[in-house]
C-alpha cells in the first residue's frame, strides 16, 4: 500500500485544495492518519474508494473525539518605555519586560474514519475531519452517500458526541432516547446525580461523593 | 392454625388428609411459578440454559415460560436494565397478574454491576419495582437461579394470607400499579420510585 505521504500527494492531485494535513503517530504501530479539510470530505472520499491504487472499498469504522477549549499560556518579551531617574536626571528610558499573555484556542469535535480495501487486501487508511467549534459549529459532511457502512456509526457519533452530519438520510439518535438533550461522550458532559454511593468511596467517586454531599446539606438534593 | 406435624403424619397413615386452606394455598401459588420469557443481556443465556435438560428447571414447577406477561407470574429481570429499556420493564410488570413475583438476575440488575458509573445504566430494577430475590454473580450459573427459585418458593411458604407480611394481592392498600418513569432530557423521571426504593443508608 501506498504510505500515507503517497497518499496525501494522490488526495492533493485529485482533489485541490483539500487541504491534507498528517497526523503522526508516535506508537510503535505507527498508524498516521489524515487530517482533511471537511468541506472536501466527500469529493475526497469518493477519490479514496473510487481511485484504483488504493481502492478502499470498506469503511471498518467511524468515531467521535471530543478535544476541549485549550487555553494556551505563552511568555512574551515586551519592550516598554519607562520613566526612570538615571544619575538624578529623569528620562524615559527602553525596558523588556517579560510577560504572560493567554489565549483561548477553541476545541472542536473529530470524526475518524477507518478505512479498508477489501479488493486489494490493505488498509488501514485512516481520515479525520474537524468541525470549527464544539458550541454552534458542529456540521461535518456525511460520508453515508460514499459508504452505506457509515450510516448507523454516524448515528452514534451524532447520538454521543453531537456532531451533525450533514447529507445523512436518516440522523436520529441510536442508543439515548429521543428526548434525550445531552452528548454523553464529551468531555465535559455532566452526568445526571442518581449515584448510590458506596461505603468507601474513593477517587473520582469521592470528589463526587463530597459534592453530593454538599448538596444534600444545601438541600439542593433531597437525599 | 397450624395442625400438629406429628397427628398429621399419623392421620395421613390411616388415609385422612390434613391441612390448612393457607398451607393449600400457598402450596398451589408455588408450585407452578411461571416465568416470562423475557431476556436482556448475557444472564438471560444461563436463564436459557436452566430450563434446559442439564439443569431442567421443570423440577421445580416453572417448566412453561410465558410469552406473555398475562399468563406469567415471575419476572427474571435477566441482565442489565438501561435507562432506555427501564420504562418497558416497569411497563411489563405492571401488565403482569397477581400474585407476581420479581427475581433481580446478576449484578447488572440488582445494582447496574460494572456498569455502575456509566450514564446510561439503571442502577438496580429495585428502584421502580419490588424485587422478591436478588441474585449476586456476572453472570450467575444457573444453580444460583435455581437457588434463587427455591428461595422464593420458601418465601411464598412461609407468607401467612392475613396480618403482617401477607401477599401483596391480598393487601387491598398495597399498590398494584407502579408508575412507568418517563424519557427526561437528562435522565428517567423520577430517578427512582421514592415508595418502594429509598437511598440506603450508609453507616461508617
Amino acid at each position: 500500500m501506498k504510505s500515507v505521504e503517497e497518499i496525501k500527494a494522490a488526495i492533493e492531485a485529485a482533489v485541490p485544495g483539500a487541504g491534507v494535513k498528517v497526523i503522526s503517530n508516535p506508537a510503535p504501530i505507527a498508524q498516521h492518519s489524515l487530517l482533511i479539510d471537511a468541506q472536501h470530505a466527500v469529493a475526497v472520499a469518493e477519490f479514496l474508494r473510487d481511485d484504483e491504487d488504493l481502492a478502499l472499498d470498506y469503511l471498518s469504522n467511524v468515531t467521535g473525539v471530543d478535544y476541549l477549549d485549550k487555553e494556551i499560556s505563552e511568555k512574551v518579551k515586551v519592550t516598554r518605555q519607562v520613566p526612570k531617574e538615571v544619575d538624578g536626571v529623569q528620562q524615559i528610558v527602553d525596558e523588556t519586560v517579560e510577560e504572560t499573555r493567554k489565549h483561548v484556542e477553541p476545541g472542536y469535535l473529530e470524526a475518524v474514519y477507518h478505512l479498508f480495501s477489501v479488493a486489494k487486501k490493505h488498509g488501514p487508511v485512516i481520515v479525520r475531519f474537524r468541525s470549527a467549534n464544539r458550541s454552534d459549529q458542529v456540521e461535518l459532511p456525511s460520508l453515508t452517500p460514499v459508504w452505506r457502512s457509515a450510516e448507523f456509526q454516524e448515528r452514534e457519533v451524532f447520538d454521543l458526541f453531537g456532531i451533525v452530519f450533514t447529507g445523512h438520510p436518516d440522523l436520529r439518535r441510536i442508543l439515548m432516547w429521543d428526548e434525550f438533550k445531552d452528548y454523553p461522550m464529551r468531555r465535559d458532559y455532566v452526568e445526571p446525580d442518581d449515584f448510590e454511593y458506596e461505603p468507601t468511596p474513593h477517587d473520582d467517586v469521592l470528589k463526587r461523593a463530597q459534592e453530593h454531599k454538599a448538596k444534600v446539606a444545601a438541600g439542593e438534593v433531597s437525599q | 392454625m397450624a395442625v400438629d406435624e406429628k397427628l398429621k403424619i399419623e392421620l395421613g397413615k390411616q388415609g385422612v388428609m390434613v391441612t390448612t386452606i393457607q398451607e393449600l394455598y400457598n402450596w398451589g401459588r408455588r408450585s407452578s411459578i411461571w416465568p416470562m420469557q423475557f431476556g436482556l443481556a448475557c444472564c438471560a443465556i444461563e436463564m436459557i440454559a436452566t430450563t434446559m435438560a442439564r439443569y431442567d428447571l421443570a423440577r421445580f414447577g416453572s417448566e412453561v415460560f410465558r410469552p406473555s406477561p398475562r399468563q406469567a407470574d415471575l419476572m427474571i429481570i435477566s441482565g442489565t436494565v438501561t435507562k432506555k429499556m427501564a420504562p418497558q420493564v416497569v411497563r411489563l410488570y405492571n401488565q403482569m397478574a397477581e400474585p407476581r413475583y420479581v427475581i433481580a438476575m446478576g449484578a447488572c440488575a440488582i445494582s447496574g454491576g460494572p456498569f455502575k458509573q456509566g450514564y446510561n445504566v439503571l442502577k438496580g430494577i429495585d428502584r421502580y419495582i419490588p424485587v422478591d430475590v436478588h441474585i449476586p454473580g456476572c453472570p450467575p450459573r444457573p444453580e444460583a437461579l435455581i437457588q434463587a427459585f427455591m428461595t422464593l418458593q420458601k418465601k411464598i411458604d412461609e407468607q401467612n394470607l392475613t396480618g403482617e407480611g401477607r401477599p401483596r394481592h391480598l393487601d387491598e392498600q398495597a399498590p398494584g400499579k407502579f408508575p412507568v418513569p418517563d424519557f427526561g432530557e437528562h435522565d428517567l423521571e423520577p430517578p427512582s420510585n421514592p415508595g418502594t426504593w429509598t437511598v440506603p443508608k450508609i453507616i461508617q
